[in-house]
């Protein structure tokens, strides 16, 4: 009902600001290209095709956009950028900042968005006020997903604070069980750091620490203690951790090889690829004390010419915040809708309680973006944070070393 | 038979024995060495090739080097034909002919222009000439990255960018050193007085490359062609930047497949694309190896 | 006019390869040297701001982990390369009967590129995974290999599977070169009583000069490259311990849009290049005064 009369409004939107029969059409560059994820794209473009509009795929997989950012510098420098293209946090903004991209505030202001979504994310999604991307879910990254058998076996509740985890972790290890099973790459590493901080520190150390990039917090004993706390993880996993992938990972502890695994909600899919249950084969529950750290995915629009480009960008924005299209990509990703208003019936008890989550966060201002996936800073910023990270997490370098180092790689990159 | 030579006799007959046993055993030493040797090179292509055919799970428990306990082709089979590069689950198949129609022209026009140049360097030397084979031979040592976003803006003002010419044309680019290399090294050994003998008779610059270099050729050929096919058919920073929806070749496709960052992993599909990706290479290597030697054997690596 | 032609003609020849190698690799050089003078992030801009970069460059400790890197795998690359490909080269001149076959496995690996192989050998040399865990299984319970996960020995690992790749190459060029030495004068020294060994030493391999020089450039040039290597055996890491400085420059100027840091760089490589190149160049055109 509402999403036809929306869709209606799209059309008519596109169609009043073009002539006659313009035809939507968007190249969308995006690096979904496994089986689940595929899918869920999918759903988008039938939704795009089956309101007359022509998608045309441009997928670049690997190390979570890398090899898709290459191809998208190179379009836009030889004049020829992708219509839509899937990009996250401040890479938007500096996309803007080059002039690159386009903007369909008319429709969003149409469509009314500004109260569809919630009011701590929307800036990621404008450019000077404008919006100039859609977003397609919200991921939580901060997840400890265990193995309910271990855990039950072994008497322990799904920790919800580090000192929780780390008590947990402590009598795994007495009873021979490997308590954190962990993929050794930068951007793992990252998760486990961020985790960590707000973990540790509260929703405003992370805020000045990873957003503002305040010297201080960065400087702080707390920063200090973070990094103690990382060191006390890194005894927790086993030696071959380096290179692995996330998914292997989570294969181990889906395998009871290890009891919890640290990783975005997309993890979720792999346990459910295996046939497990949330609640029953394995929990998810978060050590940041009811702070919410998220991922947006979300497609930007570039400048582009042509009526039938700029008709495909507004129908394929409409589409993305449809609320059809929120309810199966995310039931296909892990995810939950970006969308407030979508109904979570069909949603798994892990997605349910990440909603519950969200709104909870929101209230006391605990939404906080994640700079491991490239939602806090700006790349060349995050990279240095994380170079930092990973080089003391996979050497014996102290805390201190570790905090002037992050402080000088910080300095170096502004 | 006096004694000593009886003695003299046995004792040559022990040291032959000896000279023979220690022949024997160095031989042996030789086929071990080149059999364990071999098995250092094949391992990898042994991993791809077990792992292409197990189950998922079989997989996820199992050892890396043991055989499939059932042997499954259709990881091959989605390879080929239905595996997801994006939302189009039509596998390697519709990206195969995109490589083809990239790589053939490449190889030919790139070698063809090696062999004039490799002509003109090793023959008709002028003031100079041995000064700009050294800056065209510097060319081979430019790692594309750098070249990538200049390649960029320059392809966007030609407007080429994304189609298969574009792409074309920045094989050859990037292949005029190599082959100009080895064709010139090559032609380097044909001895100076045959070019004098046919220019004293009358023949001009292009009768005498047609009619006397051309046709001996062919081993250095097929070296200048196995190279750069290899380089060019692997090639994916090039294809990845310069290509859009429709124009993409394998590699690309192969890397969709088998590097995506946040779903579920099907490893035996990604080992049998790997693997069928680099079938037309594998087969030009294992086919033309011989010649490959032979080519290279034809004077085109003296110095 | 057709004289004038006629006399010009090879430089017209060689002219459209003078002009794209001009524009395509040193005018595109100069732009990255230009751009590294710039403060660049996203996209590249054209005003000068002086050597900031290159400063911010000397400082950055990953940088320095990628330099060294180079060094260390350079050298250790061609060296075992060039020592193995002779090894097999010899070996297989030794009148093999399976020669055929045996030369096909060794070059193989060139073909595939490490999109294609990179997954397997990360297996193979993953402790838990691969050879380690195989050997144990058979019964070598405290064999360990886990250089791959070691930050100080994983750099090692991409020599190891540099080497299986390359190395068939080379020993193809040497097997060509082995083939074409004078068999007269292998003979008169074998006539001689001059030892196998003893003959291989002192006439067969200086006799190879060219080759060694020529492999010397193919494998410097593949070491200088090395990019799809490192991004599928280790991806930089552990942390960023197999850096190397041509996944440094693709990181800064394709992840982290700081175009600015990739272009000096890319600049600093490309003196690295130019100064193992120079020589080599110049030994080349030494010997070519005939």
């Amino acid at each position: 009902m509402k999403n036809s009369l929306l869709l209606t409004s799209a059309l008519a939107l596109g169609l009043a600001s073009t002539t006659a029969n313009a035809e939507p059409q968007a190249e969308v560059l995006h690096w979904w290209t496994s089986g689940g994820e595929a899918a869920a794209v999918k759903v988008l473009m039938e939704d795009f095709t089956a309101n007359g509009g022509t998608w045309t795929d441009m997928p670049v997989a690997g190390g979570g956009g890398d090899a898709a950012m290459t191809a998208l510098r190179a379009r836009v420098l030889s004049g020829n950028a992708p219509t839509a293209v899937q990009l996250v946090g401040p890479s938007i903004q500096e996309w803007f900042e080059e002039g690159a991209l386009a903007n369909i505030n008319d429709l969003a202001q149409e469509e009314d968005w500004d109260n569809l979504l919630p009011q701590p994310i929307q800036y990621h999604l404008k450019c000077d006020g404008n919006y100039c991307a859609a977003p397609v879910n919200i991921h939580r990254v901060d997840w400890i997903w265990g193995n309910s058998n271990i855990l039950n076996d072994a008497g322990i509740e799904p920790p919800k604070t580090w000192a929780e985890f780390n008590a947990a972790a402590e009598k795994l290890q007495g009873m021979g069980i490997l308590p954190l099973a962990h993929g050794g790459q930068a951007w793992q590493d990252a998760t486990l750091f961020e985790a960590v901080v707000v973990g540790l520190g509260g929703p405003e150390f992370y805020k000045r620490a990873l957003v503002d990039l305040d010297m201080d917090a960065l400087k702080s004993d707390q920063m200090v203690e973070v990094f103690d706390q990382m060191r006390t993880l890194r005894g927790y996993v086993d030696d071959n951790f380096s290179g692995r992938d996330w998914n292997l990972a989570t294969a181990m502890v889906i395998n009871g090889e290890a009891a919890f695994q640290i990783m975005g909600d997309w993890a979720k899919g792999e346990f459910i690829a295996a046939g497990k249950e949330p609640g029953k084969d394995f929990t998810c529950s978060s050590p940041s004390n009811g702070a919410y750290l998220y991922n947006v995915d979300s497609f930007a629009f570039f400048n582009v010419d042509g009526e039938d480009r700029q008709a495909g960008q507004k129908l394929l924005a409409s589409l993305t915040m449809g609320k059809n299209f929120q309810k199966v990509f995310n039931l296909n990703k892990g995810s939950i809708p970006a969308r407030m208003d979508v109904s979570m019936d069909e949603f798994d008890s892990c997605g349910v309680q990440s909603k519950q989550d969200l709104g909870a966060a929101i209230e006391h201002n605990a939404l906080l973006p994640s700079f491991a996936h490239g939602m806090a800073m700006r790349g060349a910023q995050a990279g240095a944070v994380t170079d930092v990270v990973t080089a003391h997490f996979n050497s014996d370098m102290s805390s201190e070393e570790a905090v002037a180092q992050l402080a000088q790689a910080v300095a170096a990159s502004q | 038979m006096t004694d000593t030579t009886l003695n003299t006799m046995q004792m040559n007959e022990r040291a032959n024995r000896a000279r023979m046993w220690k022949r024997i055993t160095l031989r042996f030493g030789l086929y071990a060495m080149l059999i364990l040797f071999a098995l250092y090179y094949l391992m990898p292509l042994f991993v791809m090739l077990v792992t292409s055919l197990k189950s998922l799970d079989e997989i996820r428990s199992g050892a890396l080097l043991t055989l499939p306990r059932e042997v499954h082709i259709e990881p091959w089979i989605t390879a080929w034909s239905n595996a997801c590069t994006g939302t189009t689950c039509q596998g390697l198949r519709p990206y195969f002919w995109n490589s083809v129609l990239i790589s053939v022209p490449a190889v030919l026009i790139s070698t063809a222009i090696g062999a004039f140049n490799g002509y003109v360097l090793a023959q008709w030397r002028f003031r100079g000439s041995n000064i700009l084979f050294a800056l065209m031979l510097f060319g081979c040592f430019i790692p594309f990255q750098v070249v990538i976003l200049p390649m960029a803006l320059t392809l966007g003002a030609l407007k080429i960018a994304g189609t298969i010419p574009g792409l074309v044309l920045v094989h050859v680019i990037y292949g005029i050193g190599f082959t100009t290399l080895f064709f010139r090294n090559f032609y380097v050994t044909v001895p100076a007085e045959l070019l004098k003998a046919a220019k004293v008779d009358g023949a001009g610059f292009f009768r005498i490359f047609f009619s006397i270099f051309l046709p001996i050729s062919p081993p250095i050929i097929v070296v200048t062609v196995i190279w750069e096919f290899t380089q060019i058919w692997n090639d994916f920073l090039f294809g990845v930047s310069f290509s859009q929806a429709g124009t993409q070749p394998i590699t690309v496709a192969l890397n969709n497949i088998v590097n995506s960052t946040t779903g579920v992993k099907e490893y035996n599909v990604d080992m049998a694309a790997a693997i069928i990706a680099a079938l037309p290479t594998l087969f030009v290597y294992v086919v033309a190896g011989k010649y490959f030697i032979r080519g290279l054997t034809a004077g085109s690596v003296k110095g | 006019m057709t004289d004038w032609l006629e006399k010009h003609v090879p430089k017209l020849v060689l002219m459209p390869s003078l002009v794209a190698i001009f524009v395509f690799v040193y005018g595109f050089i100069g732009w990255t040297a230009y751009v590294s003078f710039t403060r660049s992030r996203l996209l590249p801009k054209y005003d000068l701001v002086g050597a900031i970069q290159y400063e911010k460059l000397a400082t950055s400790p990953r940088w320095e982990v990628a330099l060294t890197n180079l060094a260390i795998f350079g050298i250790l690359f061609i060296l075992f390369a060039t020592v193995i490909g002779l090894i097999l080269a010899i070996m297989l001149d030794q009148k093999i009967r399976t020669e055929g076959p045996l030369r096909t496995i060794y070059l193989y690996p060139m073909a595939l590129s490490f999109i294609v192989t990179g997954t397997a050998w990360k297996w193979i040399l993953n402790p838990g995974l691969g050879i380690e865990s195989v050997f144990r299984d058979l019964g070598f319970e405290n064999f360990t290999f886990d250089w791959l996960v070691n930050p100080d020995l994983a750099i090692y690992t991409v020599v190891i599977a540099g080497v299986w790749q390359s190395s068939g190459f080379v020993m193809a060029l040497f097997l060509a070169g082995l083939r074409s030495v004078d068999g007269e004068i292998i003979r008169a020294a074998m006539v001689d009583g001059v030892s196998t060994p003893r003959i291989y030493m002192s006439i067969i391999i200086p006799s190879m000069a060219p080759i060694f020089l020529s492999s010397f450039i193919v494998l410097s040039h593949l070491a200088i490259k090395s990019f799809d290597l490192v991004v599928a055996l280790t991806g930089g890491g552990p942390g960023y311990s197999t850096d190397l400085p041509a996944t440094f420059m693709y990181a800064m100027a394709f992840s982290r849009g700081d175009i600015g840091q990739a272009a000096s760089s890319a600049t600093v490589m490309m003196m690295i290049v130019t100064a193992i190149v120079i020589p080599y160049l110049y030994s080349e055109l030494r010997s070519r005064h005939d």
